[in-house]
């Protein structure tokens, strides 16, 4: 079994809800990040989604694409996002982890050869934003074999027949948008949100996580409520924003960086 | 359709090799031109390109939607755009006659009111009340509130800081037609930062906003509609050239940025083999420096903005920085239908400087008493180059795209004068 679907296993055994941090590889530098992602387990975290710095992050907010800006800065690439990830394997077996970005890289690696490297580095899954599965035929035809897991994203806006294309390809989990906007807005409408997720489970088994908007222990509390868990980006990428204002990269600071996530490990389980 | 058309009906247009099929009737279902082409925006987005490319499907049936862009063209653009014959501009390079469709005549100034006009229809026909468009030097985005204050629709339009500077008599211009201009300080501050950001407020506002995109770029059927829109170029071009020369040209000339004006010109001739076609990329300091905005010449397909097309992008896939003494060409993308016809070898591409195109600029102005667009000065140098390698009983259509009086601070910055 793939470390994803054992992680997602786990999970509705023991009935608790996933807890997904999202960082960008290489902000503020490679080794922070590996021991950002190593802190974001022992804060609780399910899985790790990566992001895959891009120059153009056009479905982000002003935070994640700051973030990217700062990975860039420092030379972080496809190359440094596999290097981390096999630092990261070397001590820690068990906790999935994604990759989020946005496809013009693999298109200049060539398809193949990403694959490849991901899935050698020891990543579990991935999501590309501006990849839809209607254009995504030749990709998962390579991540299949690989036992690499597709996430696709469904949105407040997805129309019926294209849930079921969305659910048909997926794998892993399905990312539910909370809202109409990039990362970092503000959620307006919970109920909402619940209704969708509810009508979403006729069309699949597999564990529907809400991203998007989700900034402190109240919003995960209540999309965790409606959902089989929460992603968390922005509030977090904001937090990790700062050990580049002050330049200290030391154990505690790490950690007080990613309190959020610890706060909303104990809030989902309280 | 438009006068023009009925005009030439009854030529037979000349067919590339036969292939049991015409090529040039793209794209498919998917938005595909070849490989290039396609939708990649994120899924919030997908729901909003379905149903423009359904409700375009349905209009672009209609030969009232027709009639109505027709009208407009005629009597608020003021089309047809002659076709001039630049005599002592083609006396000077001793060859072939240089012939200018004069885009810049348009109302607006540019090429870009096309475009305009037919998806102004679109959104009123769609009941959106708020427009929202990227602009790069500042010619779409002063057509776009154009359209929106004709009509009375909201309008916002996201431009580079970086251009809002550089552009600044057309910021004052959107503004007095009652624009709210949204300065894009994120990323390089220029055109593809705009676009992004146009993207983010699309993404938001996707239930109110019809998203104006300004060039044959974007997710699927934005090249194809955009296209469908500019062709009004071609094909008067291609009537005029008939009743004025009795023949097609020899060659075409376009500037290419997202590739609007070009496509516009060109699309209409694609199956008059004997046609030559050149689409011209900005070659800023000199494609081997680096520095330019040439992704046809010296970039490689990626996926950009909604379509996978020629990119300019470095070794780890991300998007360069662009460089060209003209806005409106400063873009590292360039439409998917462009690319594909450089790869079937339909068309040409090459790129002409910032210096050579200065001069063009400079050449027009003094030898025909037309200030070009920069952009439509860069084709112009290179019909120039060309003209001078053909004789003179043959012809070029160049497409004068926009004419250059947004253009005279950088010039004459260049030249040292403050104006
Ligand atoms: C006069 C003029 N020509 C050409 C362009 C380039 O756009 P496109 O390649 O889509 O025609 C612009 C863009 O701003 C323009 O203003």
């Amino acid at each position: 079994m793939s470390r994803l679907k054992a992680s997602i296993a786990a999970l509705k055994a023991a009935n608790r809800k996933a807890l997904v941090p999202y960082i960008v590889a290489g902000d503020p530098d490679r080794d922070t990040t590996i021991a950002l992602m190593h802190q974001l387990v022992r804060d609780g975290s399910d899985v790790i989604e990566l992001g895959m710095p891009f120059s153009d992050p056009s479905s982000d907010g002003a935070i994640i694409q700051l973030g990217a800006e700062r990975a860039l800065r420092q030379g972080s690439g496809l190359n440094t996002v596999f290097d981390i990830v096999a630092e990261f394997r070397k001590t820690n077996a068990e906790t999935p982890i994604v990759l989020m970005g946005y496809l013009n890289p693999l298109e200049i690696m060539g398809y193949g050869t990403f694959v490849k490297r991901a899935a050698d580095a020891g990543v579990d899954g991935l999501l590309i934003v501006d990849l839809p599965v209607s254009e995504a035929q030749s990709l998962l035809a390579l991540t299949r074999p690989l036992d690499l897991d597709m996430i696709f994203l469904v949105a407040p806006t997805t129309t019926e027949s294209r849930l079921s294309s969305i659910c048909e390809n997926s794998s892993g989990y399905i990312y539910y948008v909370s809202l109409k906007g990039v990362t970092g807005a503000a959620i307006s409408d919970t109920g909402e949100i619940g209704k969708r997720v509810t009508a979403l489970r006729q069309r699949t088994d597999l564990p529907i996580i809400v991203g998007f908007g989700i900034k402190d222990t109240n919003s995960a509390k209540a999309m965790a409520a409606v959902s089989d868990g929460v992603i968390v980006g922005s509030a977090l990428v904001q937090k990790i924003g700062e050990l580049t204002d002050s330049g200290k990269r030391d154990e505690a600071s790490i950690a007080a960086s990613t309190k959020l996530i610890a706060d909303i490990r104990q809030a989902l389980d309280a | 359709m438009s006068e023009i058309e009925t005009v030439v009906a009854g030529t037979v247009p000349a067919t590339i090799a036969s292939t049991g099929q015409d090529q040039f009737s793209g794209p498919d279902v998917h938005g595909h031109f070849g490989q290039y082409g396609g939708v990649f925006v994120g899924e919030t987005l997908m729901a909003a390109v379905e149903e423009l490319d359904q409700v375009y499907r349905k209009l672009s049936k209609d030969p009232a939607f027709w009639q109505a862009f027709d009208h407009d063209m005629k009597h608020y653009v003021g089309r047809p755009s002659p076709l001039y014959f630049a005599e002592r501009l083609s006396k000077k390079f001793g060859g072939a006659k240089i012939v200018l469709k004069r885009e810049d005549l348009n109302h607006t100034g540019a090429h870009k009111i096309n475009n305009t006009i037919g998806q102004a229809l679109l959104a009123k026909h769609m009941g959106k009340p708020r427009i929202i468009a990227e602009t790069g030097a500042g010619q779409h985005g002063v057509a776009s509130a154009t359209v929106a204050a004709r009509l009375g629709l909201e309008c916002h339009v996201y431009m580079g800081a970086e251009d809002v500077q550089r552009q600044s008599a057309n910021v004052y211009r959107m503004k007095l037609m009652g624009a709210n201009v949204i300065p894009v300080t994120s990323g390089s501050r220029t055109l593809k930062d705009a676009l992004n950001e146009a993207l983010r407020d699309w993404a938001t506002n996707v239930d109110n906003t019809y998203y104006i995109i300004g060039t044959v770029a974007g997710p699927h059927p934005y090249p194809m509609l955009v296209r469908d829109f500019q062709a009004i170029i071609g094909r008067e071009a291609r009537a005029q050239s008939l009743q004025e020369y009795g023949r097609l040209p020899d060659a075409l000339v376009a500037c290419v940025g997202g590739g609007s004006n070009a496509i516009g010109l060109f699309h209409p001739f694609l199956r008059d083999s004997e046609v030559a076609i050149y689409g011209v990329e900005a070659g800023g300091d000199g494609v081997e420096t680096g520095r330019h905005a040439a992704p046809l010449s010296a970039g490689k397909p990626g996926v950009l903005h909604g379509n996978r097309t020629y990119v300019m992008s470095d070794a780890n896939g991300q998007i360069m920085e662009t460089h060209s003494v003209s806005a409106g060409l400063d873009y590292p993308g360039v439409g998917p239908e462009h690319a594909w016809l450089k790869d079937i070898g339909r068309a040409n591409y090459v790129s002409v400087t910032d210096t050579e195109a200065l001069d063009a600029f400079r050449m027009l102005c003094r030898l025909e008493g037309i200030i070009p667009a920069l952009e439509s000065a860069h084709g112009l140098a290179y019909a120039c180059k060309l003209a001078a390698t053909m004789r003179p009983d043959q012809f070029i259509v160049v497409n004068l795209s926009g004419r250059g009086d947004k253009d005279i601070h950088t010039v004459a910055k260049i030249d040292g004068i403050t104006v």
